[in-house]
């Protein structure tokens, strides 16, 4: 998986032999922190979006972050990249810190940050390029210009996302003429040729059918043991069936967060016990 | 319980259907009636001009005499007008609908310069004429040639080709550059890896749409003093020239002079309309070729 990370300027853990070693010494509660939000704030313009936000997110689990729409949940994520910058008009207070970088620092570049943290959207929007060209897309923006090295990358990447087997006769095709499901996982292909450490994933399985939807799950699910991966989702029986921990989100406020289980087993607000059992939202 | 009477509905309804006929009918006859005057307008250049048009006609010099006329010398000077006016308007013009739609911030600057664009593309073309005899005729010292016009005519089609290439730019779908941008992308790997490919159909279309009007303009170069006279083909952007549509100005208004010079001007209407169809036809192959689906 470290091809490229020299070129890349990332370090790059043996992900796969680490994962091993944790699983045997310990459990997953232990794993370290890879965001720490502290006292985050967001306004858009005037709208108090996100208030007081504190939530640590483990390294190599999945987070589903749940709540009702409109309850910061999508912005939550997108600031975990800063993609939020690109709505105008958006000021934040607090620190987000990403493996002890507080990510919300002026100086920080972003392009450098979205480098180590790939994203993989509601809608499915690969390029209008063919598959080939799409999941070479980040490697190349990098400076990536062998060819075999790109070849290479395609490949690791497709396999990384299951999907080589299905597409590997077709690379040159246009990537519009997958299914639905086909191209979400083409998306996260994608998002793991830049070779991150964390994978966010906001509604991923919205736009999709049952079927594309549990292959993300179990991609999700596969995913887990090399990237941290965090999930926005608004259906909660996905986010009872793959995640480790569950945040849950309301009026722009974390209600609770906690492990999977806990949250869904017994959770300790009134209010997540409400959302849950479907008494709103 | 209903609430509607349903005999009422049932009256309603008719009148209903009969005034969807009406407006239709009306919209039919709109249509109609461009359609009718652009085929008399046709059919009339068309009776004049075809007999006068032959090879003698396309490539021979500037003649008094109607028989051995010829509009060599404006089709000269208006390719290399063209010439000139492509490369200053795609550059500027692209460039700064990049600047406005992408890199600008919303804010008082940029609505200040939007407005402007916008009001500049309704000034009639004859102040544009003013301001290239003024700038590039005189203040430049360029004299009445190639590149003095062809920077007149630039400025003159340069606010529409920057309104329909912001438009282009702004159709490209968010998600698109939002993926780039997720990936580590900068705004200009961005712009010109995704956000230009996209909209590149689009921008030609709309420049080929903006050259057409450059071409068939007369009023601003009358005023720089484009002549119609017996001069040598031009042969570089420093040579005086003369253009189509002068041609068809002069010969008209000579018309009453000389008879036949009416059949001249619908001649050159013919070449002219020929060229400008030969544009159009450019940006719907490329539109076709290299439109892409989201």
């Amino acid at each position: 998986m470290s091809i490229i990370a020299n070129k890349m300027g990332i370090q790059l853990k043996p992900k796969t032999k680490l994962k091993e070693s944790i699983e045997m010494t310990t459990s997953t509660q232990t794993n370290d922190i890879v965001y720490d939000t502290k006292e985050l704030n967001l306004w858009y313009g005037q709208t108090h979006a996100l208030k007081n936000i504190n939530l640590e997110i483990h390294e190599k689990e999945v987070t589903a972050i749940i709540g009702p729409s409109g309850c910061g949940k999508s912005t939550y994520i997108k600031t975990l990249n800063r993609m939020v910058e690109l709505v105008p008009g958006v000021r934040t207070t607090g620190t987000i810190s990403y493996k002890g970088t507080n990510i919300l620092d002026r100086t920080m570049k972003v392009e450098n940050l979205r480098t180590k943290v790939g994203m993989v959207f509601q809608k499915p929007n690969p390029f209008p390029k063919s598959i080939y060209e799409n999941i070479a897309y980040g490697p190349k923006i990098h400076g990536i210009r062998n060819k075999k090295l790109l070849d290479e990358i395609v490949e690791t990447s497709l396999r990384g996302a299951y999907i080589w087997d299905e597409l590997k006769d077709r690379l040159s095709e246009n990537a519009f003429g997958l299914s639905g499901g086909q191209q979400q996982r083409l998306c996260i292909a994608r998002a793991l040729a830049i070779q991150p450490d964390v994978i966010l994933m906001d509604e991923p399985t919205s736009a999709l059918d049952p079927k594309s939807t549990l292959k993300i799950e179990e991609l999700a699910q596969e995913l887990k043991k090399d990237y941290s991966i965090i999930m926005v989702t608004h259906n909660m029986q996905q986010a009872a069936r793959i995640s480790d921990r569950t945040a849950f989100f309301l009026d722009g406020e974390v209600v609770e967060f906690d492990d999977t289980n806990k949250i869904f087993a017994n959770p300790s607000d009134k209010r997540t016990e409400d959302y849950i059992s479907g008494r709103f939202g | 319980m209903k609430q509607f009477d349903e005999t009422q509905l049932k009256n309603r309804m008719n009148s209903r259907v009969r005034n969807n006929r009406i407006w239709k009918f009306i919209f039919l006859l709109s249509t109609l009636f461009g359609l009718f005057v652009l085929a008399v307008l046709m059919i009339r250049v068309a009776i004049d001009g075809l007999g006068f048009l032959n090879m003698d006609f396309l490539t021979g010099r500037l003649s008094t005499n109607p028989d051995r006329a010829g509009i060599m010398g404006a089709l000269l000077g208006t390719v290399w007008v063209m010439l000139v006016v492509i490369p200053v308007t795609l550059i500027i013009g692209v460039g700064t609908a990049i600047y406005l739609e992408l890199y600008a911030k919303n804010g008082k600057f940029k609505s200040f310069i939007e407005t402007n664009i916008s009001n500049l593309a309704g000034v009639p073309s004859i102040v544009y004429g003013l301001l290239g005899l003024t700038v590039f005729v005189r203040l430049m010292d360029f004299g009445n040639v190639v590149l003095a016009g062809g920077l007149t005519l630039s400025l003159l089609v340069l606010p529409i080709l920057i309104v329909s290439a912001q438009e282009a730019l702004r159709a490209v779908p968010g998600h698109l550059s939002e993926a780039s941008y997720g990936m580590g992308a900068t705004k200009w790997q961005t712009i010109r890896r995704v956000i230009l490919p996209a909209a590149l159909p689009s921008i030609l279309t709309g420049s080929i749409l903006s050259l057409s009007r450059a071409i068939g303009e007369t009023a601003p170069l009358t005023v720089l003093g484009i002549p119609a006279l017996l001069i040598p083909f031009p042969e570089g952007l420093l040579d005086t020239f003369t253009a189509l549509p002068m041609q068809i100005y002069y010969w008209t208004l000579d018309s009453s002079l000389v008879a036949e010079y009416a059949n001249l001007a619908a001649a050159t209407i013919i070449v002219l309309l020929a060229l400008l169809f030969l544009l159009n036809s450019v940006a719907i192959f490329i539109r076709n070729k290299f439109q892409q689906r989201y």
